[in-house]
């Protein structure tokens, strides 16, 4: 990490909400044209769920990081919202029903998460625990994983519907302009519940990061606390999978740049500013794209772009270890 | 022989290889010794044109190598470097026959396989030739490495550390069998060697290098002298005759 | 181990008499499965062939010309591209000297899906050829750029190099996402992106043939890439210019990535799983595997293709999804096998 003069995380927290709160205020006021009780929830709508989007991603990335003590994988390099995905098929596949079910989206939201905690654990304990893997192994075998669960997903959608199928390959593309908001109430309950979680987590997360050994030598139960820590990680997944679609490189971004503005480990600075950075490049790439440049989806494009970049610049500086 | 005119070899500001004109002579075995880093790999490499030199120019038989066409020169002169990964999968004589590429790009004549033959045979691999590289253990790979350059069939052959990965049974074998080529077939063989008793036993003619100099060379009576030894490893050596051998003790 | 009685010392015209021998064998049983793919997918799809309405009493006069408008065009898309691909990805896994690299993980075919967009956007009347030789020259330039980044690692893990081309992949199909969907050609776009054979007709799709004479290219100068394999100290030493060697292989992968992918679109990963599977069995001295890679190539994509074209009856599932379900399980069951040899 390049050595640069920080300001006090404090000051650091304090900038940068006021950025997020200029942003938000910006999207849901600029251009409004006077039509108040239109725009008002409509925008409203659309900033609480990016905001969910971010916290989820930057949240459920941080963590993830610190369970596995490295700065490359993400739940999402390693395909867990891939696997959302192909849970969400399959339940529809193996229960018989359609696309647009009797079922109540809230209620088979619910299955999908609680399906989503078992799977993602068992993937995680098979891949993480035994052999004592090399981190591009795991890299490598979860995008890999990634790519397969999304085969397998649009597999299982053409033998549904063959006729239907842009409605499951529409789900595969992250889009931020059209974010499905009826699971909104549940998400932003869900997300409420993690965060007093997260926060009472912060200082267990600060000794997990020393790796395991230092851990259960200061007397952490490790599997339990990576266990639960997990579980966390993929209801946050299934959050912002079913909001937005799966975003492969949004959390290295945002984690990596909160690393390197906080420049110190605690998890009470950590988790906030990368949470705050979200926002910000969330709904600030959003008030750009849509008010300034006037195109439309491409935000997550954008982010595809810059992301992979700073990927490979992760790994060709060798930061994977 | 192998002449050698003011090459140098520097990357950036440090010099790796400084000012070395020798003259190496045809038939026989030289050993290039040294402590780490006196730049015999890189001087072994610029010879056989791996690497480009900064400065001056290497002749084999008054050929130059920088200008002379590659595949000409792989008909002369053959080298092995040391610690050779392979990725791909082969067969110890799959190896060995890449040893005709110069002569037969790809297309062995009966002739070409007597050559494939005989160099398996030299290195006692005739059990292993069709296993795969990555069924065998280091030596056996090495021996193959050097089955391989044999089968080059090239008047001179450069070795960067052949001893690698061989036990003593192996390495004896090795020396011998080298020395065994030099003596049938009148070839030149230019070694680096680590254990200076090696190229004491074995060499006809010893070249000592230190911070990218030559600093001594002549044959290993000359070079198998404590005050010599001291100023090529800053250690003290003696020197003792053994059966008409002259052999370093440095272990304590 | 003792000493393999049967094998003599004058025996010069089969030095490797054993696996000579054997192999033969394996590649002959191959080559009769593939022939027998082939025959079955001429007579599977929606429209009914039979070989009574072809050749009997009552032939039908429909048969013939569905047979021969749509059917073996298909069929031969089919071998030809597995054949190239597979080819292809072998060449790329030896001169890169890494087991995991194939077009879909070094950008190269992200490079050419984007040459087909900068064509379609720049000159949309050029000829098919035209677009397939502007393609391949993108797919070069990507795959050049992802050489160039590999000398810039210090640490080069055998698995940072298809991270690196996986990545470099994803970054340049964003790019060409970003002016896909800026210039309405996202539809287009996925369609080029996914491979599908069931567009393949007469009249369509000839220029793959290109791709099986690269293909024979490739066998003639087989030795070539075995030996650059060995790395590049080795082929000077053999007398080789080992960059000539590097531009040589790369033209051909390029071109080949290129021809299948303005023909049929992408098919990841056969690149990949092919010539290891190939290599298992015959080893990687080229000129003796090469026959193995193309008949378990041509063999694998029929089998994919059937696949594709059944278990949904009478809808088709493209071959790049069946492709995609396969091709990275076998990924995964190869990586993860793998593991003790590069932990």
């Amino acid at each position: 990490m390049p050595d640069i003069k920080r300001p006090t995380p404090v000051r650091l927290l304090i900038g940068l909400t006021a950025l997020a709160v200029l942003c938000v205020v910006l999207f849901m006021t600029l251009n409004a044209r006077g039509r108040w009780d239109f725009v008002l929830p409509f925008r409203g709508a659309k900033v609480a769920a990016m905001i969910a989007v971010a916290y989820a991603i930057a949240v459920s990335t941080v963590l993830f990081q610190t369970v596995t003590c490295n700065r490359i994988l993400t739940p999402s390099i390693m395909g867990f919202d891939s696997l959302f995905l192909l849970l969400q098929t399959c339940l529809v596949f193996f229960t018989g029903a359609t696309i647009s079910s009797d079922l109540s989206p809230q209620l088979q939201f619910g299955v999908n998460v609680g399906l989503m905690v078992v799977f993602s654990g068992l993937l995680f304990s098979w891949l993480f625990t035994g052999a004592n893997r090399s981190i591009h192994l795991l890299v490598l075998a979860g995008i890999v994983f990634g790519m397969m669960f999304r085969s397998l997903s649009s597999f299982m959608g053409r033998l549904l519907d063959p006729d239907a199928f842009t409605i499951v390959t529409d789900a595969m593309f992250a889009s931020f302009n059209s974010i499905d908001t009826t699971l909104l109430a549940a998400s932003l309950v869900i997300i409420g519940g993690s965060a007093v979680v997260v926060w009472r987590l912060t200082h267990l997360c600060d000794v997990l990061a020393l790796g395991r050994e230092t851990a259960i030598s200061l007397g952490v139960n490790h599997r339990r606390a990576v266990m639960m820590i997990l579980s966390l990680v993929a209801i946050l997944v299934s959050v912002s999978t079913a909001l937005v679609g799966p975003v492969t490189f949004f959390g290295l971004m945002v984690a990596n740049l909160a690393y390197l503005l906080v420049g110190r480990h605690e998890h009470r600075f950590l988790v906030p500013v990368a949470v705050l950075l979200a926002v910000i490049s969330l709904v600030g790439g959003q008030l750009i794209l849509e008010r300034v440049f006037a195109f439309d989806s491409a935000l997550s494009i954008i982010i595809e772009f810059i992301g992979g970049l700073v990927f490979i610049i992760l790994l060709v500086r060798g930061s994977t270890r | 022989m192998i002449e050698t005119l003011k090459v140098t070899k520097r990357y950036g500001s440090s010099v790796v290889v400084d000012d070395v004109s020798i003259t190496l002579p045809a038939s026989g075995i030289t050993a290039i010794i040294g402590p780490n880093g006196a730049g015999k790999s890189t001087l072994l490499s610029m010879i056989a044109r791996l690497l480009p030199m900064s400065e001056g120019r290497v002749l084999v038989d008054g050929l130059d190598v920088s200008l002379t066409p590659s595949d000409r020169l792989a008909q002369r002169l053959s080298i092995l470097r040391q610690d050779n990964h392979i990725a791909a999968r082969l067969t110890v004589s799959d190896l060995v026959a890449f040893g005709r590429y110069p002569y037969s790009k790809g297309r062995p004549t009966v002739r070409d396989r007597d050559h494939i033959q005989r160099a398996i045979s030299y290195l006692a691999l005739d059990d292993l030739a069709d296993r795969f590289l990555d069924e065998l253990s280091g030596g056996q790979r090495q021996r193959a490495f050097v089955a391989m350059v044999l089968c080059q069939d090239t008047d001179y052959v450069l070795l960067d550390e052949p001893l690698n990965h061989l036990d003593i049974k192996h390495a004896v074998a090795m020396m011998g069998m080298l020395r065994k080529a030099v003596d049938e077939l009148r070839k030149t063989m230019v070694l680096v060697l680590h254990d200076i008793n090696f190229a004491s036993c074995y060499a006809d003619h010893i070249v000592a290098m230190k911070d990218g100099r030559v600093v001594h060379q002549g044959g290993p009576d000359e070079i198998m002298a404590p005050e010599v030894l001291r100023g090529v490893y800053d250690v003290d050596i003696e020197v003792e005759t053994i059966n008409g051998r002259r052999i370093g003790l440095y272990y304590r | 181990m003792r000493p393999r009685p049967f094998r003599s010392h004058d025996d010069t015209s089969g030095l490797v008499v054993l696996p000579r021998d054997s192999l033969m064998i394996r590649l002959s049983l191959s080559l009769v499965a593939v022939a027998a793919l082939a025959l079955i997918s001429l007579f599977v799809g929606v429209g009914d062939v039979s070989l009574g309405g072809l050749f009997g009493a009552d032939a039908r006069a429909g048969d013939l010309q569905l047979l021969l408008a749509s059917r073996i065009p298909r069929t031969v898309a089919l071998i030809l591209a597995g054949m190239s691909m597979a080819a292809a990805g072998m060449i790329m896994q030896m001169l890169a000297r890494n087991r995991f690299v194939e077009p879909s993980t070094a950008g190269t075919t992200e490079s050419a899906t984007l040459g087909i967009l900068a064509v379609t956007l720049f000159a949309p009347d050029m000829p098919v050829l035209g677009r397939m030789i502007i393609a391949s020259l993108f797919a070069m330039a990507g795959t050049a750029l992802f050489l160039r980044i590999l000398t810039q690692i210090p640490l080069r893990s055998v698995l940072m190099v298809p991270l690196v081309g996986l990545m470099l992949g994803g970054v340049i199909d964003a790019f060409t996402t970003f002016f896909a969907y800026r210039f309405d050609l996202i539809q287009s776009l996925n369609a080029w992106t996914m491979g599908d054979f069931s567009a393949v007709l007469r009249g369509r799709y000839e220029l793959i043939w290109l791709s099986g004479a690269l293909v024979m290219i490739a066998f003639f100068t087989a030795d070539r890439f075995t030996v650059a394999g060995l790395g590049e100290d080795f082929t000077t030493n053999l007398g080789l210019n080992y960059r000539g060697v590097l531009t040589f292989g790369l033209a051909i992968v390029a071109m080949v990535t290129a021809v299948v992918v303005t023909t049929v679109g992408t098919i990841p990963f056969l690149g990949l799983i092919v010539p290891n599977i190939a290599s298992m069995i015959a080893g990687d001295n080229m000129r003796k595997s090469l026959p193995f890679v193309a008949t378990f190539g041509a063999g694998f994509l029929l089998a994919c293709d059937l696949i594709g074209r059944t278990v949904n009856f009478p809808y088709e599932i493209p071959i790049g999804t069946v492709v995609g379900v396969i091709g990275s399980a076998a990924f995964l069951w190869l990586l993860l096998r793998r593991r003790t040899h590069l932990a």
